[in-house]
């Protein structure tokens, strides 16, 4: 049953993105013309700049990593669209997730008609002590990081408490990072577009090069085992189980659903969207779990109408390998504390029963905290069109879902979208 | 003994003293820690400073190898890395500490459920120097 309060729909008409990766000659701006480049591509109709109406730009710190505060309308007029609205969104990593949904908002409002959505983040110019200081802002500085806690360290903790609670088996984390760089060797955008099996294999062969001793890594489960190939970050999180540091950046254009087929003869419709927050990793009743991510995804599947199993495919936050599974979990596409098994299953591969992360997730794919949200969106625009390539999964898929996280769980948002025949 | 307010920042002014405080809600009975002016379960403003046994047990941890500047600047490294958890105080509420006095060579040993006891750590030297909270197993 559809519980929507919004008074009206609202559509996607287009989406596109940079490469994410490492970019030094590159600031936000021009990641973000790259991205919005990408986006007018994608519209198949005839498209007016001039018709966008206002500005949503998700970003988590670019006062921090670039020194430039109030990027909205920097960025608003280097794409030519002064003098709309331009609004910058921080929910840390969340911010364009978040700022899809407030942009959603303001059109089913009927505030607007036509808004573009955007997501930022040039984090590599800083040393990565300082960028690991800046993400640490994303907790809570008062009474977390005191402690020691890193973000890598977040998770860790959370996947200590996951592993005792279910008796999991720790390398089912390996199992969602081998699957994810599987799928974002196929993706063009990604940072690492690479097998872990193919980085093995460099590995090997420099190792013959420099007349080194070859190690003898029988599959990638052994090469991630071994601590000097793949070395602790915060036990049990390993190097490999840690999205990047990353430059990109993201844009999507929405539009009311009665006019979306002015840009497009194929717009997806976004059918559920929920959004919760949490208080900081001590406050909560559970540490396997983000309820906010519940809360969110129920919110979502309650205004969609639909259920888990509806869901065709998802593009969960992976910031770290330990997230995945618990987000397979917390969006109810496995039972709580089985989805460390489906991981090793490979249940969640792009052949298994609910593919997750086709597009290499945060982990291949790269991680631009603030883009991240809307290059979710990305892969779901491709896959539900059936232009995601290689990578593209079977069955005509026609919903997908989207779950962009902030920090350790104090921000997540949830949106549904929908092909219609 | 001090009767400390709801001013976030006393939070660390006892722990100064190896006090650790937070409050309890006079309606409903739950406790926080830090304190909180308002009671983050029914919302009541009657709440009151309280001080904990300090006792507690270890919910969650992790053993830190690329540590933040701060703890860098402490000696920590790869080599010589440190624990940090969240504990369950016996009063119900949690909180993130160092944890001391386990075994940082094998991770996998230290035990979710763990009976831990406060402790506090100082970082860095003279004027910088500082207090943090920590726990340690009580065997």
């Amino acid at each position: 049953m559809r519980r929507s309060k919004w008074s009206r729909g609202v559509a996607l008409v287009g989406a596109g993105m940079s490469k994410f990766g490492v970019f030094n000659d590159l600031t936000s701006r021009d990641l973000f013309v790259e991205a919005y480049l990408d986006l007018k591509k994608s519209i198949d109709k005839d498209f007016d700049p001039d018709s966008i109406e206002a500005f949503y730009l998700g970003n988590f710190s670019s006062d921090q990593f670039e020194k430039q505060a109030h990027l909205a309308p920097i960025i608003a007029s280097w794409v030519g669209l002064s003098p709309i609205s331009s609004v910058r969104v921080e929910d840390a990593c969340a911010s364009s997730g978040v700022a899809l949904r407030q942009a959603a908002l303001s059109i089913a409002s009927g505030e607007y008609d036509v808004v573009l959505v955007g997501g930022v983040e040039k984090m590599t110019d800083l040393p990565i002590a300082q960028v690991t200081e800046a993400l640490a802002t994303a907790a809570d500085t008062q009474f977390e990081i005191p402690a020691g806690f890193t973000f890598p360290g977040f998770y860790a903790a959370m996947a200590t408490a996951y592993l005792a609670e279910y008796q999991a088996e720790r390398e089912a984390f390996f199992h969602v990072s081998i699957k994810n760089h599987e799928n974002g060797a196929l993706n063009e955008k990604a940072q690492f577009g690479k097998t872990i099996l193919d980085i093995m294999e460099s590995k090997k062969a420099r190792a013959v090069q420099k007349g080194r001793i070859v190690p003898e890594w029988k599959n990638e489960l052994e090469f991630l085992r071994d601590t000097k190939a793949n070395p602790n970050i915060a036990w049990p999180m390993t190097l490999f189980d840690c999205s990047p540091v990353s430059d990109g950046g993201s844009a999507v254009l929405l539009a009311a659903e009665d006019i979306a087929n002015e840009f497009s003869d194929s717009p997806l419709y976004l059918i559920g969207s929920g959004q919760a927050s949490d208080g900081a990793l001590p406050d909560r009743h559970t540490l396997t779990h983000l309820p906010a991510a519940e809360i969110a995804g129920k919110q979502a599947y309650e205004m969609a109408g639909l259920t888990p199993g509806n869901i065709d495919l998802a593009e969960v936050h992976d910031c770290f390998t330990v997230a995945e599974i618990m987000a397979t979990e917390d969006l109810g596409f496995f039972q709580k504390g089985e989805g460390w098994k489906a991981a090793m299953d490979r249940k969640t591969s792009r052949f298994g029963v609910m593919p997750i992360n086709t597009s290499g997730g945060l982990k291949s794919k790269g991680h631009p905290v603030g883009a991240s949200g809307l290059g979710q969106v990305n892969e779901i625009w491709k896959q539900l069109h059936g232009s995601a390539g290689e990578r593209q999964i079977s069955g005509n898929p026609h919903i997908g879902l989207a779950h962009n996280v902030g920090g350790s769980g104090q921000t997540c948002v949830v949106n549904i979208f929908e092909r219609r025949e | 003994m001090k009767d400390y307010t709801f001013n976030s920042k006393e939070f660390y002014e006892a722990l100064n003293t190896s006090e650790l405080i937070g409050s309890r809600c006079q309606d409903c009975g739950s406790y926080a820690v830090p304190q909180r002016r308002i009671c983050p379960k029914c919302h009541s403003e009657n709440v009151e400073v309280v001080r904990y046994s300090g006792q507690g047990k270890l919910v969650a941890y992790t053993v830190i190898f690329v540590p933040p500047v701060m703890m860098a600047e402490t000696g920590y490294d790869a080599k010589n890395p440190y624990c940090v958890g969240i504990v369950e105080l016996d009063e119900g509420p949690r909180i993130s500490a160092q944890i001391l006095e386990v075994d940082m060579d094998q991770p996998e040993n230290i035990l979710i459920g763990t009976e831990m006891i406060m402790d506090t750590i100082t970082r860095a030297d003279g004027e910088n120097k500082e207090t943090f909270l920590a726990f340690k197993p009580i065997n």
